[in-house]
């Protein structure tokens, strides 16, 4: 393990913002701590890098501990570079003295050599005499990474990343800067309230919440086996309708029966909440059961449907965007689940809201 | 038919008042200045060969080592003090924050007065050295190049502190964590990053304090180091030569020019995106450094501001008597003066801003420019310039009077009246009215107007309903910085002043000059517990947001969207 935080604790004053929080990052690995915005997840990225000291729990690093109650070594003493959400570009030097000033040894020349060399793998070789405010945001981010790369640290942490920058631009270079940490086999932790960043960057997403860690997992069990109503809900869509564990493996809904893996732990018998994906809502103009089509989002080669049911209850259906249906017509859909996500209804935690427009 | 550009080649140019209006409004600055500059051309007269020979050689040594020993000074203390209240955490801190801009309150021929009669060979802490070591014992002569320094310094460093510490409180932290995280120690971050990136900034405050110090009449008079805005009024007053105090205020205005254009370019470089606003934490001193920071905060407190103020409360208790009829005549018109001249200022702030809004032009920015320099001139620079255009002005209206009326039935000489006292108040202060003024107005976006305009307000209505509430906060700022400026003003006071006329300024200038400390000490309380206003808000503007800065005392209005950005 190369980063090891063992329940953390840490509070602003009064407030807690961490709560007992328990992560671990593998040499060559790229995390990432999702969440929405007063998660945490900032200030788990202060407290590695020593900025904040915490109450209670450890930060090792390597096996060596880096901060407990009472104990933080210095920032400057830690070897971790971090990538700030503005990039901290130091307006009074150039890209190459930026990324150089990153670098402690050597001669000045020997260190702008490397920063140029850093500059071209981050693909800015034209822009190394260029002044921060005359570069884009996009090339200010690559100078900020090649600048925490350049003197290989052995962690790397990205605060926000991309949340300065055009949506189009961001899904871009996010695949970029996978690319250039994994090139250089970098650690990396980076925190996002936006899951496709997070999906685009990490090889595992923690998704945080009120200073908790709520599931560690790869982008795709996150989605598909959530650990518990929070993260089914924040990442990705769907709702939840009311069901009945009936056997293991069968629930019934007011959609027929579900047959596939249970992937929480819910005894037959108990009424459950089940997550639907509107991936697992398909439409058929064959199939007998219908559904009234009340909202509409036309997303280019989908269309994201919000079905009305005869209960009542509503569903989201993904269908591509050659079936083109009218507000208030009755549609045919039928389920394709390959595993069922089922939360006990006894454990409602808080009120679930289910992604749909206004009405 | 239609042609190309053919409705743009039918509209009549449209022509615009606002620069004139913005060229009416710099005449009093603009006048004085093109006047006295032409008197660096004029012909030799007897007492300016005398001046040149016998005088001017110290004058410029003096005025170099002041300016520079001040620069210096104000620097060190300044950026010091900044970064402490700014970047660290330390028992205090906050208190220092808003305690280290009371000096400001201070004028600085008070702090000169203060300082002396303390510490000249008769004053009280001489006297108790004799007595407990004997008659050796003293100090070196506080009527000394270093003495006029110290008093300047202490009144001068807020610009500077004021300044560095906005500066470092929108990216010092930050830098500083920055810094850290590439592997820098804390000492090392702060020469190498958090100093370097608000160096402009420190280097435009240091500039604001050397136009203080250039401007500066009544200290260097308190400690007769004789330097410009002295002999100038020497040169008037006991030569009675118009023409010598005119070629020594040219030289002095290509010297502030100079200045002025540095700081200029100074401020452009202040531009430059700040190293964001991402939240850092204060780098926290534990142990004998952050006894130190007490130590050194408390120290420039108390030397600056404790100390001056618990003695002019000292002197004006033991002199209570000066509590008279005499003393509330020199408020009373002090008070009315100032307010008139802040009545007016505003006014004519708000016509200038409004102007300048109208046509965006280049020609009538220009013209704001100009129009606000008179911040950086000296203030017997200007009243030495505006004494020719008053005596042509007075010829002129005698004219009009002597035909209207017949031969000589009234005299008219607008030198030494009010109107030209006001008139110089303007040229010297607008600057301090117009800032605050067309910075709230340059928030009203134009988009506003169409919006209200869309929504049924004619241009009136705009004004009244949008402008108004929008600008209300600084057009009060405004008329209270030049009420206090004017309260504080002295030499154009003193030149151009009617017949008799006394303030309590001059009262200070003339109880000074004679060594009565204790007589000067009344209007001097008066004169700080009036400049504690600006203070007060200028500090709770800061505790709003820090958004702003000293630019609403006396830059004008650019360096604050720097500061916002």
């Amino acid at each position: 393990m190369l980063l090891e935080l063992e329940q953390l604790h840490l509070a602003y004053g009064r407030t807690e913002v961490l709560k007992g929080l328990t992560l671990h990052l593998t040499r060559g690995q790229i995390g990432c701590l999702l969440g929405p915005s007063g998660c945490g997840k900032t200030t788990v990225l202060r407290a590695i890098a020593g900025f904040e000291p915490v109450d209670a729990g450890e930060v090792r690093i390597d096996n060596r501990v880096f901060s407990k109650a009472g104990r933080t070594v210095p920032p400057e003493a830690r070897d971790i570079r971090i990538v700030f959400q503005d990039y901290a570009l130091f307006p009074h030097l150039d890209a190459r003295d930026n990324v150089a000033f990153g670098l402690r040894e050597g001669r000045r020349r020997e260190r702008r050599a490397r920063a140029e060399e850093m500059l071209a793998a981050v693909g800015l070789a034209e822009a190394v005499r260029a002044q921060p405010h005359e570069l884009s945001g996009g090339q200010q981010q690559r100078v900020a990474l090649a600048r925490a790369l350049v003197a290989r640290p052995r962690l790397i942490l990205l605060d926000e990343p991309f949340s300065n920058l055009d949506v189009e631009l961001r899904e871009r270079l996010g695949i970029e800067v996978r690319a250039v940490l994994k090139e250089f086999g970098a650690t990396a932790l980076m925190v996002t309230h936006d899951q496709h960043e997070a999906f685009a960057v990490a090889d595992e997403v923690g998704v945080m919440n009120q200073g908790t860690l709520q599931q560690w997992d790869r982008p795709y069990n996150l989605y598909h086996r959530p650990a518990n109503r929070f993260v089914a809900d924040f990442v990705g869509q769907g709702v939840l309708i009311p069901g009945h564990v009936s056997a293991p493996g069968k629930v019934n809904i007011e959609l027929g029966r579900l047959e596939g893996r249970l992937i929480t732990d819910v005894e037959p018998g108990t009424d459950v909440d089940v997550l639907l994906r509107p991936d697992d809502v398909i439409h058929d103009d064959d199939s007998e059961m219908t559904a009234e089509v009340r909202y509409k989002v036309f997303r280019g080669a989908e269309i994201l449907y919000t079905l009305r049911l005869d209960s009542g209850n509503r569903v989201l259906a993904l269908v591509p965007s050659h079936h083109d249906h009218r507000i208030g017509e009755q549609i045919g859909i039928r389920l394709d689940t390959e595993h069922i996500v089922a939360f006990p209804r006894a454990t409602a935690e808080g009120a679930w809201c289910p992604t749909e427009p206004p009405a | 038919m239609t042609w190309p550009g053919g409705s743009r080649w039918l509209k009549r140019p449209r022509l615009s008042a606002g620069p004139l209006v913005a060229w009416l409004i710099a005449l009093p600055v603009l006048l004085p200045l093109l006047i006295v500059s032409a008197s660096l051309f004029a012909a030799e007269t007897e007492v300016w060969t005398h001046l040149r020979s016998h005088v001017l050689p110290e004058v410029i040594v003096n005025t170099l080592w002041l300016v520079a020993g001040v620069a210096v000074g104000t620097a060190l203390i300044g950026t010091a003090l900044a970064w402490l209240v700014a970047a660290c955490d330390f028992p205090g801190q906050r208190f220092f924050s808003w305690a280290l801009l009371l000096p400001m309150a201070v004028p600085a021929y008070v702090m000169a007065f203060v300082l002396i009669g303390q510490l000249e060979y008769a004053g009280p802490v001489q006297s108790w050295m004799r007595a407990v070591w004997g008659e050796d014992a003293g100090l070196p002569p506080i009527r000394s190049r270093l003495g006029v320094i110290l008093a300047l310094t202490l009144v001068l460093y807020p610009y500077v502190y004021l300044i560095a510490r906005n500066a470092f409180a929108t990216q010092g932290a930050r830098a500083l964590e920055v810094a850290r995280s590439l592997g820098l120690r804390p000492a090392a971050g702060f020469f190498r990053v958090a100093l370097p990136m608000a160096r402009p900034w420190i280097i435009g405050g240091v500039m604001l304090a050397m136009m203080e110090t250039l401007a500066d009449f009544g200290t260097v008079a308190a400690f007769n180091y004789e330097t410009f805005t002295t002999a100038i009024y020497k040169a008037w007053y006991d030569l009675q030569s118009i023409e010598a105090a005119m070629q020594l205020s040219s030289l002095l205005v290509v010297v502030v020019l100079v200045i002025l254009v540095l700081e200029q370019l100074s401020r452009q470089r202040t531009r430059y995106t700040a190293t964001g606003a991402g939240q850092a934490r204060r780098f926290r001193l534990r142990g004998g450094k952050a006894l130190a920071a007490v130590a050194f905060c408390m120290l420039v407190l108390t030397v600056a501001f404790l100390i001056p103020a618990l003695q002019l409360l000292f002197w004006s208790v033991a002199h209570f008597d000066g509590l008279d009829a005499r003393y509330l005549g020199l408020a009373g018109r002090s008070l009315s003066l100032s307010a008139m001249a802040a009545a007016l200022a505003i006014m004519i702030a708000l016509v200038l801003a409004y102007a300048v809004r109208r046509s965006p032009g280049l020609l009538a920015g220009l013209g704001a420019r100009v129009a606000t320099v008179g911040y950086a001139v000296p203030g017997p620079v200007l009243a030495v310039g505006l004494m020719l255009p008053l005596v042509w002005l007075s010829g002129v209206l005698q004219g009009g009077a002597d035909w209207l009326l017949g031969e000589d039935r009234i005299i008219i000489a607008l030198q030494g009246t009010l109107l030209g006292l006001v008139a110089a108040y303007i040229g010297r202060f607008l600057a301090v009215a117009y800032n605050p003024v067309n910075a709230n107005l340059l928030r009203v976006s134009s988009t506003l107007d169409d919006a209200a305009r869309g929504m049924g307000l004619g241009p009136l209505g705009v004004i009244a309903r949008v402008h108004f509430p929008l600008v209300r906060g600084g057009l009060i700022t405004g008329a209270i910085l030049v009420f206090v400026d004017v309260m504080k003003e002295m030499p154009i006071t003193l030149m151009l002043r009617p017949f008799g006329w006394e303030t309590l300024a001059l009262r200070i200038y003339e109880m000074t000059a004679e060594g009565q400390w204790e007589r000067a000490a009344l209007p001097a309380l008066t004169l700080v517990l009036v400049g504690l206003v600006p203070v007060i808000l200028l500090t709770r503007r800061l505790d709003d947001g820090g958004g702003q800065s000293a630019s609403e005392k006396r830059r004008p209005a650019n360096l604050e969207s720097a500061h916002a950005a």
